[in-house]
């Protein structure tokens, strides 16, 4: 080394993951706890895929295999889509996502760093898209034991319609439509009695909630060490309480509380792990509050008016679109051209 | 101590390394056996040199003169014999050569005359003169010459005189060890500082990692019985002694980029300076010498008192280095360069000689691409968006760099210190920084070149335009002439009849002539021969053929003369 600065702080990409994936291990064990052992098997499908997908991509590109293939990136990638897909999506269909996040999302667009768009969420929505049956089918807490799981995981068993329903997302969406037709039987019905249902627990789905509630220890350790700043967790949660809370406020029997808008689905993980992707998110301090908060005003749109399940993924990747000019746009002043 | 401290944005905690150096107190350093002043240690014109081999000079004698507005003086740093005034290496990772004075000493160590200056009766810009002409520059690193810097601002008076003894680069603790040691006289210096400043009040901003340096210069300035001086402990964060961070912390100001610090009533000195200007003061003594810590690498990290112009392995030697040694850095390790060779001198500039190895400052993890994690613009003291600025350099597209204030990097080396993809982030903008630099210069040079063509081809019309004038009123007065004569003289004998007749013929046989043989004599001197623009050299030998062309021509032009007369 020629030139200054000749020491180093101990930082590598490496760590920087390994720190990610660790925070995403409370949740996932309230994941495997609730539902069953089903999403550890998907995390280890995806997580094969998308290093075998990183490893063709970057022989094919001429790339060093070692530094790349263990900067634990691609393995990010692969925990976030198989915590995002459905724990009973059959191989072929986590297999399929993984690949078009790792190589065409990631590394067709120059590999690590170069990504504009989040690779998991990107999978998410094609699929989303060419699947939608495969994708919107979630077993309830506790409903299927290991072996059911890896029959359909595998392809063994494929009546998902009679075991499976909708997320309490989709099922509390279903339910407040059927609330406003007068004809329904559970017309005039308000949201929190609408939840009295098996699928749902103290504050969203039955047991996903504490999924979301170990994301949330994991994210804010993340905070604490200084992984991701506050700003995009905080702009996103804030931003989906206040746009919840505003249309509950006008009309509780017709939307969901603000509560269990930020307890349910992927709001949590979106929150400290999706949208907090450095690679595809904002960069500056206002460009980060602009960002989170732009993609949870449309992830309750989606959720909401919209037809699919969540709203994160798409709201994630239109948020994407808008980072160039958001982060042009938010530069800070520097040093002696602040106005103070 | 109840003063309300600043922050400034991001900022990095290196390990500090300063225990190692400060447990022994200053030492002297043994004469080498050759000196090696370089004239140009400063930021400014090159001072030519006064002496030539074979002088000999006294210790303190001017051996550069300060050349230009703004340019410091160079002196011996010992007696003895000017030895060359040769090109030396300079102490610069390059490897480039600079003009050098150097000397071997006669070993008296003999001092010249000294003039000391009482500055509170002397006139401002004469006191300014004397400091110029006693080489005092900033020790702190930058070596910005110290009497262009000792100029109150448009109000003729300062609010803030700021003194720098935070010393936030690890390793080095030649101010720690200066302030324990020399506070006294340093507060001397630092009240001529305050004078000349006609400052309000002085702030000595000190790193709280050195308690020791902060209590001396208290009871310093308790002694004194001054006030409106305070000593004060500020929070130990690289770089905190950069000039406008420590101007932030004390002051809360923020001087931009490109502007004066005095226009914000604020002016930064390092406590080294202030001790320099003490010595040249009061008393007579020019910047020969100064306080270096050598660190690093070595058995016993020290620091020492060296005459400039020391070559570096002279005092290296004396701290015992390891084995391993393979390098030395000059500054501490978060903006210190390389040196070229282990013999370079000691210069103004040298604060610290970092003794490094493979082992202690190991080359970093390969490079990996950027994942924008932003910890760069969380590290960078100045607001920037390093990472930004990376992608601008390394596209090259310069102009958006600029625009992204590439020019606020004051090159600390945390955005460096902190990526973890281990790319060398201030690399790229020091890359940027030069090639826009060039480009600038390449720009100067093409104007000044079509400046030129332009002028050229400017002054060819003109003169076009000045001889066709010439020539009209030439012509114009040739008529008129000619029109008089043939009025004036008709043939005699002539009849009435035809006296006008021949007169147009005539005059306009005169216009011709006189056009031709102005345009004869413009021929000849509009195209010179082509041995009109020749070397002296070479018309010497045309002139010397010429002769000897004369000479064989004669003969054949003139008749022989008679053989035997």
């Amino acid at each position: 080394m020629i030139n200054s600065p000749f020491v180093r702080k101990a930082a590598s990409v490496q760590s920087v993951m390994l720190q990610v994936l660790l925070a995403l291990v409370p949740g996932i064990a309230a994941y495997v706890w609730f539902f069953g052992a089903g999403i550890l098997v998907q995390i280890a499908i995806a997580s094969a895929a998308a290093l075998a997908g990183e490893a063709a991509m970057l022989a094919i590109r001429g790339k060093p295999k070692a530094i790349f293939l263990t900067d634990l990136s691609a393995i990010v990638t692969a925990w976030l889509i198989a915590l995002t897909f459905p724990p009973i999506a059959p191989w072929w269909l986590t297999v399929t996502g993984t690949l078009l996040a790792v190589v065409v999302v990631k590394q067709l667009y120059g590999g690590l760093g170069q990504n504009p768009f989040n690779p998991a969420m990107a999978a998410f929505c094609l699929m989303i898209v060419a699947y939608p049956a495969l994708m919107s089918q979630w077993p309830a807490a506790g409903q299927l034991d290991f072996k059911t799981q890896l029959d359909l995981i595998f392809g063994g068993l494929r009546q998902v319609d009679a075991i499976t329903g909708a997320t309490p997302l989709d099922a509390l969406r279903t339910a407040l439509r059927a609330a406003a037709n007068p004809d329904s039987q559970v017309h005039g019905l308000r949201a929190a009695q609408l939840m009295d249902g098996p699928a749902f627990g103290f504050l969203g789905g039955k047991g996903s909630e504490w999924i979301a509630l170990g994301y949330l220890v994991g994210g804010l350790w993340l905070i604490q060490r200084r992984i991701i700043t506050w700003h995009i967790p905080f702009a996103f949660c804030g931003a989906l309480l206040v746009t919840a809370g505003l249309l509950w406020g006008v009309r509780p029997d017709a939307f969901a509380s603000p509560v269990f808008h930020l307890a349910s689905g992927g709001a949590m993980l979106g929150a400290f792990f999706i949208l907090t992707d450095p690679v595809s998110g904002a960069t500056t301090p206002r460009g980060k509050l602009l960002f989170a908060a732009g993609a949870a005003v449309l992830t309750y749109v989606i959720r909401t008016f919209g037809a699919y399940p969540d709203g994160i993924a798409f709201a994630t990747l239109l948020m994407n679109i808008l980072v160039p000019i958001i982060d042009m746009k938010t530069q800070a002043p520097v040093f002696g051209h602040k106005k103070d | 101590m109840l003063r309300k401290l600043f922050k400034f944005h991001g900022g990095v905690k290196p390990q500090t390394n300063k225990e190692q150096s400060t447990t022994a107190p200053i030492a002297a350093v043994p004469l080498p056996d050759r000196l090696v002043i370089p004239l140009h240690q400063a930021v400014g014109g090159h001072p030519r040199p006064l002496v030539q081999p074979g002088d000999r000079v006294f210790k303190g004698q001017r051996i550069g003169g300060a050349d230009g507005s703004l340019s410091s003086a160079v002196h011996a740093s010992t007696s003895g014999l000017v030895r060359a005034v040769a090109p030396a290496v300079m102490p610069h990772t390059s490897g480039l050569t600079t003009l050098s004075v150097i000397i071997e000493p006669d070993g008296e160590d003999r001092w010249g005359e000294l003039d000391k200056v009482n500055y509170r009766s002397t006139p401002p810009d004469e006191l300014r003169d004397f400091l110029r002409d006693a080489g005092v520059v900033g020790l702190g690193g930058a070596v910005f010459p110290s009497y262009a810097k000792l100029k109150p601002g448009k109000e003729g008076k300062l609010k803030t005189l700021v003194i720098n003894g935070a010393e936030c680069e690890p390793f080095i603790t030649c101010d720690d060890m200066l302030m324990r040691e020399r506070a006294g006289d340093m507060l001397k210096g630092i009240l001529a500082m305050r004078h000349m400043l006609q400052a309000e009040e002085v702030l000595i901003g000190i790193e709280d990692n050195k308690p020791q340096a902060v209590a001396a210069v208290q009871a310093a300035i308790a002694a004194s019985g001054q006030s409106g001086i305070e000593a004060v402990a500020i929070p130990t964060r690289y770089p905190a002694g950069g000039a406008k961070q420590l101007i932030r912390v004390l002051t809360g100001i923020e001087v931009p980029h490109g502007r004066r610090s005095t226009d914000f009533g604020v002016q930064c000195f390092n406590v080294g300076t202030a001790y320099s200007i003490y010595e040249a003061l009061e008393l007579g003594r020019p910047l020969i010498s100064r306080l270096v810590t050598v660190a690093g690498n070595v058995n016993a990290p020290r620091n020492y008192d060296v005459l400039i112009g020391t070559p570096m392995d002279h005092l290296v030697r004396l701290a015992g280095p390891r084995a391993d040694t393979d390098r030395y850095i000059m500054g501490g390790p978060m903006m210190g360069v390389r040196m070229p060779a282990f013999d370079v001198p000691v210069v103004k500039a040298t604060n610290c000689i970092l003794v490094g190895s493979e082992a202690m400052f190991p080359a970093p993890a390969p490079e990996m691409p950027c994942i924008r994690c932003g910890e760069c613009a969380k590290a960078c003291p100045a607001d920037l968006a390093p990472f930004e600025l990376y992608w601008f350099s390394r596209s090259k597209n310069f102009g958006k760099a600029q625009e992204y204030h590439l020019f606020d990097c004051i090159e600390c080396g945390c955005c460096s210190f902190v990526c973890p993809s281990h790319i060398p982030l201030v690399d790229y903008y020091r890359f940027s920084k030069s090639e826009i630099w060039a480009r600038e210069r390449e720009k100067e040079a093409a104007d000044a070149a079509r400046d030129r063509f332009e002028f050229k081809n400017h002054r060819q019309e003109r003169e076009k335009l000045e001889k066709a004038e010439k020539l009209a009123a030439k012509a114009a007065a040739t008529r008129e002439k000619v029109a008089a004569d043939g009025a004036t003289a008709p043939a005699p004998g002539s009849d009435a009849a035809t006296p006008a007749k021949p007169a147009p013929d005539a005059a306009k046989r005169a216009l011709i002539e006189a056009a031709m043989e102005k345009a004869r004599q413009q021929k000849a001197q509009a195209a010179p021969k082509n041995t009109d623009q020749l070397s002296p050299d070479v018309q010497a030998e045309i002139a010397d053929i010429e002769a000897r062309r004369e000479i064989v021509a004669k003969p054949a032009a003139s008749p022989l003369p008679p053989q035997d007369a």
